[in-house]
């Protein structure tokens, strides 16, 4: 069993706040991405988990056991570092097998290791290179295969796709994802990219200034934003956030007390032959399957995302309305209300 | 090629000659006989080839100790250099502390006073605590000297190497010692040799601290001086030649990391 559980942990650097009492849970075997913009705090969480990172405050547990004060190599974790950081005057090979060295893990289990986890990446022919000889996707591999060797009980993985080019990454994160569905190691990942979170998550804990916004399951996340934050961070095109009352009316829909703005998602928005909420198309972009409408009704911007036929041609007007449900209503402070 | 190539192709070969010229003609009256050196006109081409100048000063009484104490007083420098001078350039690289730009300063201050202010201190101090006439009191403050550079240079070393890859060792079971020992230390290993080499250098040619902390127990630059004023034209040469030797193979062979170690690449 290795759950991780952060329990009030802060984080104070030079008077400024970079954590702001995060409490967090992740289940055993769970995939938990961080997700937030740079500057949320994402990294310095995992840092705080790996040990790397002293807490200002508060109880960082994995398996139920107090990790405070210990140094990364008394936790059995593992991770993966945005750079890769293999070590360049090693072969891929006792790279590889570092850890368990360290470890004083018996020889033929290091091999066996090493066998295993370079299979695992289809990384076996590349075992008596140097880390200069291989490009940064093979880099990346050796990363997660020597992360993977020790048998960690908890796998942190920082930004480890963001230096790949976009094809590649694309590879990888399906790659990823069936790789860790099958060696079911307790993960935490911190990216800043929303798909790459959409796609790998469990469940997705959505960071803003030191803070977590939400902590939920993607289509959660997804469907009900828990702040405006979430709804304008994930999503592209992101969600529209709408607080005129005649915008409102236009679409079908009524305030409920206290509400302050409408948050609807671009595709949620449907097209209607009369009745509707009049939008002006500004900006149309063809996407292949989609098409992607900017207009600005009352000084708001308003996102449409439609697949209908035949295409919307610039500065022609279009009706729309809201698909029912889909409507979500935010406060003042841009909580979502029940 | 372009305008400024020119010049810069020029200069280089103006400051080349500046520095070759000399070391050239130190050579070859080295290489002469002992009627050569005062001989005229020149002969600018090595045609008359003889040991005999060397191997009067190789025979001459005491070079051959003061060679030795030379040898001594830099091993000892390099030594000091680097074991005081590489924590220093870590702490430098890896941590942020208060003062750590006032200190950078101040490591280079040290360079910043004239020997020959700090000499009669020094040598009464000395005589004091025992240290004059040894090899281990020049040797001290060769360390001084060479201390700054060593320093400046080991910290630029460690900060080429990546914080993640020490971080990476932390996650995968060392301890700080560990990592540093296993992943630092073989990557900063090249540069560190060259730095060791060069306060080696700047030991063996450094003459005025020499001589005026040792009477007996002189090092190879000191004894030159010395006897400067009452030895031959001839035998100058060989010991200028004696001198430069070591400093010209050894800068050779460590010039690629003195270039990557002060931001020039040369690649």
């Amino acid at each position: 069993m290795s759950s991780i559980s952060i329990k009030g942990v802060r984080k104070e650097f030079k008077g400024h706040q970079a954590l702001k009492s995060i409490d967090l849970e992740v289940k055993d075997q769970e995939f938990c991405v961080l997700l937030g913009p740079s500057g949320c705090g994402k990294t310095t969480l995992m840092r705080i988990i790996a040990g790397l990172e002293t807490e200002t405050a508060g109880d960082v547990l994995i398996g139920g056991k107090r990790m405070n004060g210990l140094p990364p190599r008394e936790r059995n974790i593992a991770m993966v570092f945005q750079n890769y950081a293999v070590f360049p005057h090693m072969t891929i090979d006792e790279n590889i097998g570092f850890g368990l060295r360290m470890k004083k893990a018996p020889e033929d289990k290091v091999r066996h290791q090493i066998q295993r986890a370079a299979e695992l990446m289809h990384i076996e022919h590349l075992l008596d290179r140097y880390a200069g000889q291989l490009s940064g996707g093979q880099r990346q591999r050796v990363a997660v295969a020597r992360a993977l060797a020790v048998e960690p009980d908890v796998l942190l993985m920082d930004e480890p796709l963001s230096n790949l080019d976009a094809l590649l990454r694309l590879e990888m994160r399906s790659e990823l994802k069936g790789l860790l569905r099958d060696i079911k190691t307790t993960t935490i990942y911190v990216t800043h990219d929303q798909t790459e979170a959409m796609s790998l998550g469990d469940r997705i804990a959505v960071m803003h200034g030191g803070e977590i916004v939400q902590y939920d399951a993607p289509p959660v996340v997804y469907v009900r934003p828990a702040t405006t934050f979430v709804g304008g961070f994930i999503g592209n095109p992101p969600m529209n956030f709408i607080t005129s009352v005649s915008t409102h009316a236009a679409l079908g829909l009524m305030a409920p007390v206290k509400a302050v703005s409408l948050g609807i998602r671009p595709e949620d928005l449907d097209l209607v032959e009369g009745g509707g909420l009049a939008i002006q198309a500004k900006v149309v972009e063809m996407l292949g399957a989609s098409q992607q409408v900017n207009s600005r009704v009352e000084g708001e911007l308003i996102r449409l995302s439609t697949n209908a036929t035949p295409t919307i041609a610039p500065n022609q007007t279009v009706q729309v309305i809201a698909k029912p449900g889909k409507a979500r209503w935010y406060d003042a402070a841009g909580h979502l209300m029940a | 090629m372009k305008q400024s190539q020119k010049f810069l192709y020029t200069m280089a070969v103006v400051l080349a000659i500046c520095w070759l010229v000399p070391i050239y003609l130190i050579g070859i009256s080295a290489l002469s006989a002992k009627e050569a050196a005062t001989a005229w006109p020149k002969s600018l081409l090595p045609l008359h080839i003889s040991f005999d100048t060397l191997s009067f000063f190789v025979h001459y009484t005491g070079v051959w100790k003061a060679v030795l104490n030379s040898v001594i007083v830099a091993l000892l420098t390099m030594l000091f250099a680097i074991v005081l001078g590489a924590p220093a350039g870590y702490a430098l690289a890896r941590y942020d502390f208060k003062g750590q730009n006032i200190y950078r300063v101040l490591i280079v201050m040290t360079r910043a006073f004239p020997l020959a202010i700090l000499a009669l201190p020094l040598v009464t101090r000395f005589i004091s605590v025992g240290l004059y006439d040894t090899q281990l009191g020049v040797a001290l403050v060769h360390t001084a000297l060479a201390l700054p550079f060593s320093i400046l240079v080991s910290s630029s070393l460690f900060m080429g190497i990546p914080r993640e890859l020490e971080e990476a060792a932390w996650t995968l079971g060392c301890n700080k010692v560990q990592a540093f020992m296993k992943i630092v230390m073989p990557l900063a290993l090249p540069g560190m040799a060259a730095t060791m080499i060069f306060s080696f250098v700047i030991s063996w040619n450094e003459v005025f601290s020499a001589s005026v902390l040792t009477l007996n127990n002189r090092t190879l630059t000191a004894f030159l001086f010395a006897s400067l004023e009452e030895s031959p034209l001839h035998f100058r040469y060989a010991g200028g030649f004696f001198l430069i030797l070591p400093s010209l193979i050894f800068i050779f062979v460590v010039r690629k990391y003195l270039f990557s170690m002060w931001g020039i690449s040369n690649r």
